[in-house]
């Protein structure tokens, strides 16, 4: 028997559900036309080359505590998620304003901390343990701690989008965005002569110019590096992509040491000064002399060259403090508190289990809600009330009694699926969505996100470290929209307006 | 660049090179095999190819027991090709190279990078194959094909910076030290029976030696004469047109050598100087009254003490 399932909105299917006449929603439209007019099986087999492709290329991700042998691959779809400009814009301008805000906020509360004398924020934040008491008074370039943000977005319906969750320490997945898409080109190159699709190729370069742009004041030609755990870390791949996108080192903390309040890296020709580190490793195992002592992978010494300014970090050290679910349920007051703007981007409600009131509730309706560690993160450590058994429930009853406090509740989200290739064919699957926010003399973010997927069937964890897979994601230009509208199998190429206007 | 890039760069080349010259020594060996004059009872004809790679004492612990203290040629065909336990079975080569480019991809072009892998990938479909019942010719060219690729790949897309020259560098190190060991242990084992010279089996030994540094029609079109182990000796060691001779890869060496160290006065250097000036001025004739053995020998351990200060020079700066 199976369960009766509540309809989800679909990216592609006004009402997926009611399969007889799907309506397919308007910027899915030529896509739905191609579809119709392709072989059944091409998608398979494009399927199957991409995989070839990822891995000769070595897009692959370690699984740790596996031999080195088994790097792999995240699971790819070549069903395209698309959004409307319109969409996009809204989305972006949402994106931007808040990591604006949270910015504000991390140079708040490691100087004069006016959102806690404004009650705003609790003075309890202070004693987080990603509060790091170390950044208490260190003034960094341009005030900007999250260079790089990843905010996660779902959606509920047609106009409801809400911010899951932001990522401000070492958010990762831009590789997959940029990859995805070059895949996507190579596969379908007619779909992008159907589709007037927004690049997003340029990231590396936009990150570049941030960087540099955040080195110490007075350094004209500034040396950026990418410091990663190594080749066997997870997101190796993506830490070496994005230092050959830029043309700058790829360091790993032997690699750097530190003198006379400067940090330089070994090479050929003797010691080089390093001026902008984008660092991949987290606050713990930066430097063994403040924090893990046991740390082989960070740099003795570089924190308090950081302190100094002898060198930048991005993103800053102590950012977690504000990606916290903890500090979430706090980021459309601090909007409000340091831009005094309304938030274009809606936080899912989210009940505080250090509150009587919002912890009764949650023990009394655990089976219906989604719980989460408060400082849990890639879908560790939490309870999907519908999908959890009897017992599973029970358990998780017991360790929200014996900490209230390590944990926030929400309702479960329907989120959006859409169309995935799975083993029986086309069929919906749940999605979220990642764009990175950029943060240097300006906060901007390129056309473009990170999709997850969810592979399973009703599943709603898209992490790749829980079998997650990515798609590309399309985001549309202006100009197109009158296109598809007047034209559903556009012939040739459409690359000017002047083309389009004279068919 | 980064020290640690250009260590890895520069052992990537020569481990790719390393399986290239395995391979070689393997499929020179198996076609003398096939040879219905070779006199030579199997073990006779395995044993040089394990002392080529200076594992003799390895492989007798590890396969004797197996095959009745006897080398056999499945037993040398496995053990240097595919023997995981065997640091220098072409398996570990490859297996290294690909490891090495992994952790600096970022240093090199991405079809460089997506060559090795690819390489490493390919690699799969012969693991677990016998070898040598049967394949074996196949692999060796595969894995020739393969380097060949490698080279190409380098030289056609990468940058002409320092770490194109490291790559170049780790390739001629050890192509050097490669060419110098099979002439080594060829010579070796063939002049006791001087006055056999000239015979049939002697033409197949030599001619294979030859073939297995891809020199055979290079003599023909040289010398237009019988094969005679002086000359042989004189084109692989100073012969500066044919590119796996010890002075060729000289000839690379220390002009690499000279432009990574700059202005810097540098051990390394001085050392490829010198070694390079005995191959460019040296006289065979006085090769051979020294006895070739010795200067092979000696050029041997030169080369390995010429790494070594090129790692202490370029890849273990002290802060």
């Amino acid at each position: 028997m199976q369960k009766s399932t509540p309809t989800f909105f679909d990216e592609m299917q006004l009402n997926a559900a009611n399969s007889n006449m799907p309506d397919v929603r308007q910027i899915y439209t030529a896509y739905q036309h191609w579809l119709n007019s392709i072989p059944r099986d091409l998608l398979d087999s494009k399927r199957q080359e991409a995989e070839v492709l990822f891995r000769r290329v070595g897009i692959t991700f370690n699984v740790y505590g596996e031999d080195d042998g088994a790097e792999r691959l995240i699971p790819f779809d070549v069903v395209p998620r698309i959004l409307a400009a319109q969409e996009w814009s809204k989305l972006s301008a949402g994106a931007i304003q808040r990591v604006r805000a949270l910015n504000m906020f991390l140079h708040d509360i490691y100087h004069q901390q006016e959102i806690i004398r404004a009650g705003i924020v609790p003075a309890s934040i202070l004693s987080h343990s990603q509060y790091r008491p170390e950044m208490f008074g260190v003034d960094v370039p341009q005030q900007i701690y999250a260079h790089i943000a990843g905010i996660d977005l779902v959606r509920t319906s047609e106009s409801q989008f809400y911010v899951l969750e932001d990522n401000l320490r070492t958010p990762s997945g831009v590789s997959y965005m940029l990859e995805d898409r070059k895949m996507m080109m190579r596969l379908f190159p007619e779909l992008f002569r159907r589709y007037s699709i927004a690049p997003v190729d340029h990231y590396p370069q936009v990150l570049l110019k941030n960087l540099r742009a955040v080195a110490q004041a007075g350094v004209h030609e500034p040396t950026v590096v990418v410091l990663s755990p190594g080749a066997y870390n997870s997101a190796y791949f993506e830490h070496a992509f994005l230092a050959q996108q830029m043309g700058v080192e790829l360091v790993e903390g032997p690699d750097l040491f530190v003198r006379n309040n400067a940090v330089y890296m070994r090479t050929t020709q003797g010691p080089q000064r390093v001026d902008v580190i984008y660092r991949r490793i987290d606050d713990d195992y930066l430097d063994p002399l403040v924090f893990n002592a046991n740390s082989m992978l960070g740099v003795p010494g570089l924190l308090s060259v950081y302190r100094n300014g002898g060198v930048t970090l991005a993103n800053a050290v102590g950012t977690g403090v504000a990606d916290d679910k903890s500090t979430y349920i706090h980021v459309p007051a601090m909007i409000k508190f340091y831009l005094g703007e309304e938030p274009l981007l809606e936080n899912v409600p989210t009940y505080e289990l250090s509150k009587a009131d919002d912890l009764a509730y949650t023990l009394g309706n655990l089976a219906e809600l989604v719980v989460k560690e408060v400082q849990g993160s890639g879908g560790y450590g939490m309870l999907v009330g519908p999908a959890a058994s009897k017992k599973e429930l029970e358990n998780f009853k017991q360790r929200i009694i014996a900490n209230p406090t390590n944990y926030i509740a929400q309702p479960t989200l329907a989120l959006s699926t859409c169309p995935t290739l799975v083993e029986a064919g086309i069929a919906p699957r749940h999605v979220d969505l990642r764009p990175f926010v950029l943060s240097g003399k300006t906060v901007t973010l390129v056309p473009g996100a990170l999709c997850r997927v969810a592979m399973k069937e009703g599943s709603l964890v898209v992490n790749s470290s829980q079998g997650g897979g990515t798609k590309d994601t399309w985001v549309l230009q202006e100009e197109h929209q009158e296109v598809q509208k007047q034209m559903p199998d556009v012939r040739g190429k459409v690359e000017t307006n002047i083309e389009v206007a004279t068919c | 660049m980064l020290s640690r890039t250009a260590d890895h760069l520069y052992w990537m080349a020569r481990y790719i090179e390393r399986a290239e010259n395995m391979a070689r020594v393997l499929d020179v060996t198996y076609n003398m095999s096939l040879v219905p004059n070779a006199a030579e009872s199997e073990a006779a004809l395995w044993l040089p190819a394990l002392e080529i790679s200076g594992n003799v004492e390895a492989y007798e612990r590890d396969y004797f027991q197996r095959d009745n203290d006897e080398y056999t040629a499945a037993g040398v065909i496995h053990y240097l090709a595919m023997d995981e336990n065997n640091p220098s079975s072409i398996y570990n080569s490859l297996r290294s190279a690909r490891e090495n480019a992994h952790a600096v991809r970022v240093a090199m072009t991405s079809e460089t990078w997506e060559n090795i892998n690819a390489l490493w990938l390919e690699f799969s479909q012969f693991i677990g194959q016998d070898l040598a019942k049967n394949g074996l010719r196949e692999f060796c060219d595969w894995v020739k094909a393969r380097s060949h690729l490698f080279r190409g790949v380098c030289f056609g897309t990468m940058l002409r910076d320092d770490a194109f020259s490291f790559v170049r560098l780790g390739t001629f190190i050890e192509r050097a030290d490669n060419t110098a060991r099979l002439l080594d242990v060829k010579y070796h084992l063939l002049l006791p029976e001087q006055e056999e010279i000239g015979g049939a089996v002697d033409y197949y030994e030599w001619s294979a030696v030859l073939r297995s540094v891809s020199a055979f029609q290079a003599y023909q079109k040289i010398y237009s004469d019988t094969i005679e182990p002086w000359r042989v000796a004189e084109l692989l060691v100073l012969r500066r047109d044919m590119p796996r001779s010890l002075h060729a890869c000289f000839d690379e060496i220390t002009p690499i050598l000279e432009q990574l160290s700059g202005a810097r006065t540098t051990e390394c250097k001085r050392m490829a100087g010198e070694l390079h000036a005995k191959l460019r001025f040296g006289k065979m004739r006085d090769i051979f009254q020294h006895g070739l053995h010795e200067f092979l020998d000696e050029f041997v351990k030169s080369n390995n003490k010429l790494g070594a200060e090129i790692h202490k020079t370029f890849f273990s700066i002290a802060t």
